[in-house]
C-alpha cells in the first residue's frame, strides 16, 4: 500500500460524506487507507452536529436554567417539564418521534426575500439529518445543560450574593456581574462531560434516528458499512473509536483552556490547587 | 390467554385487543421491562465496584497503576458507548473462550483463527454447544452487564476521583496527626467523606445508564426495544393478529416508562441529596425561598 | 491470591470432565426473526416461518439435534465465526462477498428476485430515490444504478417511507414485498422490471466446518430430489413462487 494510492483515496473520499468526490463506495479488497478516510470524512457530520449543537444549546440553555430558578410560575412549570421530558427519556426515542412527526408535516416552501436574494425554505428539510437531527439534538443538550446550570445556580455560595446586594448590585447587573460568572465557573466540569456525552450521541444519528441519502453518513454510518461488508468487527470499529477518543481530548483540551480563563482571578496558589493533584495521603 | 382467544379472525374491538395484548410475544415483551430494571439494578454496584478501583488505581503512587486507572478511564471515556458495544461483545466472548481452551484443551493441534474462523475445542465453548437456552441467555446478559460496567466504571471513577479530592485536605492532616496509617485515613477518613462530593455526579450517571439501555438489543439481549420494534412493525396476515405499523404507540409507551423511572430516581436522589447538603451554606442549601438566586 | 487461581481451575478442570462424557452434537441455527415469511417471531414468541420449517426437516433428517437462535442482522455473520452458533438459516442471499468469510450449503431457495413497489407507476427507478434497507445487497444496487438511495435501518422503515413520500419506491426482496402489495388495498404497486442480486438462498456455515456443510447439503438434496422442498416452497411463498 504506496502513500500514493492513499492520497489518491484521500482525495476521492476525504469528502465523500458531504458529497463531494467519487460518488460510489469502494466494494472489495478494502485497504486501511479507505477505512481511515471514510470514516475520518463521517467524523466531519458529527463534528458539524456536536459543535453547532452546544453553540446554540449553551444560549438556550442559559434561558431555560433561569426560568427554572424564576419565581413565576408560569417561566418555572414550562421550563420544569421541558427539561424533565428531553432528560427523561432516551435521545433514539427522541428521534424516532421527532422523525415521525416532521414526515407527517405538509410538504411547503415559503420564499423569503432577502433584499439581495431570495431563498426558499421548506418543510422538506426537517426529514433530513442536517436539520431535523440538528434540532432534536439542540434540544436534547440545552435540557441537560440548563440542568447543570440549574445546579449551578442553586450552589452558588451565599456570602456571593449577599456581597453583590451590601454593594447594591441589583438586576441585570448583579446577574451579569456576580450569579452568571458565577454559575458558570461551578458548572463548568459537569459541562464539560456533557460536550462529551453529546458528541458521543451524534452517532445515534443516522443509526437509529434519521436516513442515510446517497450514502453520506456519519462516521458511525461508514464504520458499520466496513463491518458489514468485511465482516469483521476488529478493524473498523476500533478505528472510529480512536478518532473519537482524539475528538474527546480536543474537546477537554478546549474546555479545560476556557475553564482556566474562567478561574484566572482566583489566587494563583489555589489555581495551582486546583490543577495539580493535591497530595492528600502521604 | 383468554377462552375467547381460540379464533382472533372473529374478534373485533376491545376483545380482539384483549387477545392480541396478552399473545406469548407480549408477555415476552412485559418480561424485557423485568430484563431492564435487573440489568440497570446489577449494573449499578458492579460499575460503582469498577468506578471505585479505576479511580484508587488513579490516585495511586505507584506510576503504572496510576497509568492504568487514568488510561482506563481516559480511553473509555473517550469511546461512544455504541461504537464500544458493537465490537467488544465479541471481543469479550472470544477472550474468555481463548482462555478456556487453553486450560482445558492443552492438546488441541488445529489452529484456533482459521481463516474468518474463531474455532475452539467443543469442551472450551462458553456456554457449551449443549446447554439449554437459558444458559446462553444468561451468558449474554452477563457479558452485556460487564460491558455496560466496564463502560460506566470509567465514568463513575472519573465522578469519585472528584468527590476523593474534594474532601477538604485538613481533615486528612487531622487523621495524620491522629496518628492513622495511610490506609488508614484512606478508608476512614475519606472514603465515608467523599460521597456527599460523588452523589450529585454518580446521580447524573444513573440516569445516563437508565437511557443507554436501548442500546441493550446490540449486545444480543432482546430487551424493550427489540420487543417494540418487533411487535410494533406493520403485521401482514401471515401472522395471527395483522395490523398496520404500529411502532409509534409502542414507543410512546416506551417514552412514558423511561419518564417514570427518571421521575422516581429524582425523587429519590433528591431526598438523599437534601439529607446530605442539609445546612451548607449555599443558595440551595436554604432551597425554602425558591428562585432568591435571581 | 494464587490459591484462588488454583481453585478456580480446579473447578473449571472437573466442570469439563463432567461434561466432556455427554458431548452429544446439537446444532445451533441463527436467524433473524424480523422477515417475513422467511423467518419470523410469531404471536406465542417462537421462530416460525418456511425457514423454521426447513431447518426442523432438515435437521430430522441429518439426524441432529437444532436449537434456534435469533441475532441481529448487522452481526449475524460476525457471531457465526465467532462460533456462537452453529449456522445462519435466514434468507441470506449467496453472494461473493460472503462467500469469502463463510461457507454456503447448497441453495434451498432458488434465486429469487427483487423488486420494486411505490405509490404510482410512473417512477423512475434509475433516476428517482429509491429507499432500501441498510446492508442489504439492494441498497448496493440501487447505490450503482444510478438513483438516490435512501437507507433504514428496518424493512418497516423503507415501505413507510414509501407510504409517507420520503421515498419514491423501495427495493427489496419480492417474496417480502408481495403479501405487503397484497394487503396494501390498492395502495402499494410494483414497478418497472424485476432485478435478480443475488444467487439463491443458502445455508451459512463456518469454513472449517465441511462436516456440518456436508451434512446438511445431504439432506436438502434428498428434500429436493422427494419433492417436499418444492412444497414446502409452494406453501409459504405461494402457488408462483419458483421452485426447484
Amino acid at each position: 500500500m504506496s502513500i500514493r494510492a492513499c492520497l489518491d483515496t484521500i482525495a476521492a473520499y476525504g469528502l465523500r460524506s458531504i458529497g463531494i468526490g467519487e460518488r460510489l463506495l469502494p466494494k472489495r479488497d478494502f485497504t486501511l487507507c479507505e477505512h481511515f478516510t471514510l470514516i475520518g470524512s463521517g467524523l466531519l457530520w458529527n463534528l458539524y452536529f456536536g459543535i453547532l449543537a452546544i453553540f446554540f444549546g449553551f444560549f438556550l440553555a442559559n434561558a431555560i436554567a433561569m426560568a427554572k430558578a424564576n419565581r413565576r410560575w408560569w417561566l418555572r412549570k414550562p421550563a420544569e417539564w421541558f427539561i424533565f421530558v428531553f432528560r427523561g427519556s432516551p435521545l433514539f426515542i427522541q428521534f424516532f418521534l421527532f422523525y415521525e412527526a416532521f414526515v407527517l408535516l405538509p410538504k411547503m416552501g415559503w420564499d423569503i426575500n432577502l433584499g439581495f436574494t431570495e431563498i426558499t425554505v421548506e418543510t422538506r428539510w426537517l426529514t433530513r439529518a442536517w436539520l431535523g437531527a440538528l434540532i432534536v439534538l439542540i434540544l436534547n443538550t440545552t435540557a441537560y445543560s440548563a440542568e447543570i446550570f440549574y445546579g449551578a445556580l442553586k450552589s452558588i455560595p451565599r456570602g456571593d450574593i449577599e456581597a453583590a446586594d451590601a454593594y447594591g448590585l441589583t438586576g441585570w447587573k448583579r446577574y451579569k456581574r456576580i450569579i452568571w460568572p458565577t454559575m458558570l465557573r461551578l458548572a463548568w466540569p459537569a459541562y464539560t462531560n456533557e460536550a462529551i456525552f453529546l458528541f458521543h450521541a451524534t452517532t445515534l444519528v443516522f443509526f437509529s434516528g434519521f436516513p442515510a441519502w446517497r450514502q453520506k453518513g456519519d462516521a458511525l454510518y461508514y464504520a458499520s458499512y466496513f463491518a458489514d461488508k468485511t465482516f469483521n468487527p476488529f478493524v473498523a470499529y476500533p478505528i472510529l473509536a480512536g478518532y473519537f477518543i482524539l475528538l474527546t481530548l480536543s474537546v477537554i483540551t478546549v474546555y479545560g483552556a476556557i475553564n482556566r480563563r474562567l478561574n484566572r482571578h482566583l489566587p494563583q496558589e489555589k489555581q495551582r490547587r486546583l490543577r495539580v493533584r493535591p497530595n492528600v495521603i502521604r | 390467554m383468554f377462552s375467547w382467544c381460540t379464533d382472533p379472525d372473529t374478534l373485533e374491538g376491545l376483545a380482539w385487543l384483549s387477545c392480541y395484548l396478552t399473545t406469548g410475544k407480549h408477555m415476552a415483551f412485559y418480561r424485557s421491562f423485568g430484563t431492564v430494571m435487573v440489568l440497570l439494578l446489577v449494573t449499578a454496584p458492579v460499575a460503582l465496584a469498577f468506578g471505585f478501583a479505576g479511580a484508587m488505581a488513579a490516585r495511586s503512587h505507584f506510576a503504572p497503576l496510576s497509568w492504568l486507572g487514568k488510561g482506563y478511564t481516559a480511553v473509555v471515556r473517550g469511546v461512544p458507548d455504541i461504537a464500544f458495544f458493537l465490537f467488544f461483545v465479541i471481543a469479550l466472548d472470544q477472550g474468555i473462550e481463548y482462555l478456556r481452551h487453553r486450560i482445558k484443551c492443552p492438546d488441541w493441534s488445529e489452529p484456533i483463527r482459521q481463516g474468518n474462523d474463531f474455532v475452539v475445542c467443543p469442551a472450551a465453548k462458553m456456554p457449551l454447544s449443549t446447554a439449554p437456552q437459558w444458559v446462553h441467555e444468561t451468558y449474554g446478559f452477563a457479558l452485556a452487564v460487564i460491558t455496560f460496567a466496564i463502560v460506566f466504571g470509567a465514568f463513575a471513577a472519573n465522578v469519585l476521583y472528584g468527590g476523593m479530592r474534594a474532601v477538604p485536605r485538613a481533615q486528612m492532616e487531622t487523621a495524620e496527626a491522629y496518628g492513622m496509617s495511610r490506609r488508614q485515613a484512606f478508608w476512614r477518613i475519606l472514603v465515608p467523606q467523599m460521597w456527599v462530593y460523588a452523589l450529585p455526579g454518580l446521580g447524573n450517571l444513573w440516569m445516563i445508564l437508565i437511557k443507554a439501555t436501548p442500546l441493550l438489543f446490540l449486545l444480543g439481549v432482546e430487551d424493550i426495544v427489540y420487543w417494540a420494534r418487533e411487535l410494533g412493525g406493520s403485521k401482514t396476515s401471515a401472522f395471527t393478529y395483522p395490523h398496520p405499523d404500529w411502532r409509534l404507540y409502542y414507543f410512546l409507551a416506551l417514552l412514558a416508562f423511561y419518564l417514570l423511572l427518571t421521575r422516581v430516581s429524582e425523587i429519590l436522589l433528591d431526598r438523599l441529596m437534601a439529607r446530605l447538603t442539609h445546612g451548607q451554606a449555599t443558595s440551595g442549601g436554604k432551597s425554602t425561598d425558591k428562585g432568591l438566586a435571581i | 491470591m494464587k490459591k484462588l487461581v488454583l481453585t478456580a481451575a480446579a473447578l473449571v478442570m472437573s466442570a469439563g470432565m463432567a461434561l466432556a462424557g455427554s458431548h452429544a452434537t446439537t446444532v445451533r441455527m441463527g436467524t433473524e426473526g424480523a422477515y417475513p415469511p422467511y423467518n419470523f417471531i410469531n404471536d406465542a414468541g417462537e421462530v416460525d416461518g418456511f425457514e423454521r420449517e426447513l431447518g426442523d426437516e432438515l435437521c430430522k433428517r441429518a439426524g441432529l439435534t437444532c436449537e434456534w437462535v435469533t441475532n441481529d442482522w448487522d452481526s449475524i455473520i460476525p457471531n457465526l465465526v465467532s462460533g456462537n452458533y452453529d449456522t445462519i438459516i435466514a434468507g441470506m442471499s449467496i453472494t461473493p462477498e460472503r462467500d469469502e468469510v463463510i461457507d454456503f450449503t447448497q441453495e434451498y431457495i432458488p434465486g429469487s428476485p427483487s423488486a420494486y413497489v411505490a405509490l404510482s407507476d410512473d417512477v423512475d427507478t434509475t433516476g428517482g430515490v429509491i429507499a432500501a434497507q441498510t446492508a442489504t445487497i439492494q441498497a448496493g444496487y440501487v447505490a450503482d444504478s444510478g438513483a438516490t438511495l435512501v437507507e433504514f435501518a428496518t424493512a418497516d422503515e423503507t415501505i413507510a417511507a414509501v407510504r409517507n413520500g420520503e421515498a419514491d419506491a423501495v427495493l427489496a426482496d419480492k417474496d417480502f414485498l408481495a403479501p405487503i402489495v397484497a394487503e396494501s388495498g390498492g395502495e402499494l404497486k410494483f414497478v418497472g422490471e424485476d432485478v435478480v442480486i443475488g444467487g439463491g438462498v443458502g445455508m451459512g456455515v463456518r469454513e472449517s466446518d465441511t462436516e456440518l456443510k456436508a451434512k446438511f447439503n445431504a439432506a436438502i438434496q434428498s428434500m429436493k430430489d422427494d419433492g417436499s422442498l418444492n412444497a414446502l416452497i409452494k406453501k409459504w411463498f405461494g402457488e408462483d413462487a419458483q421452485t426447484f
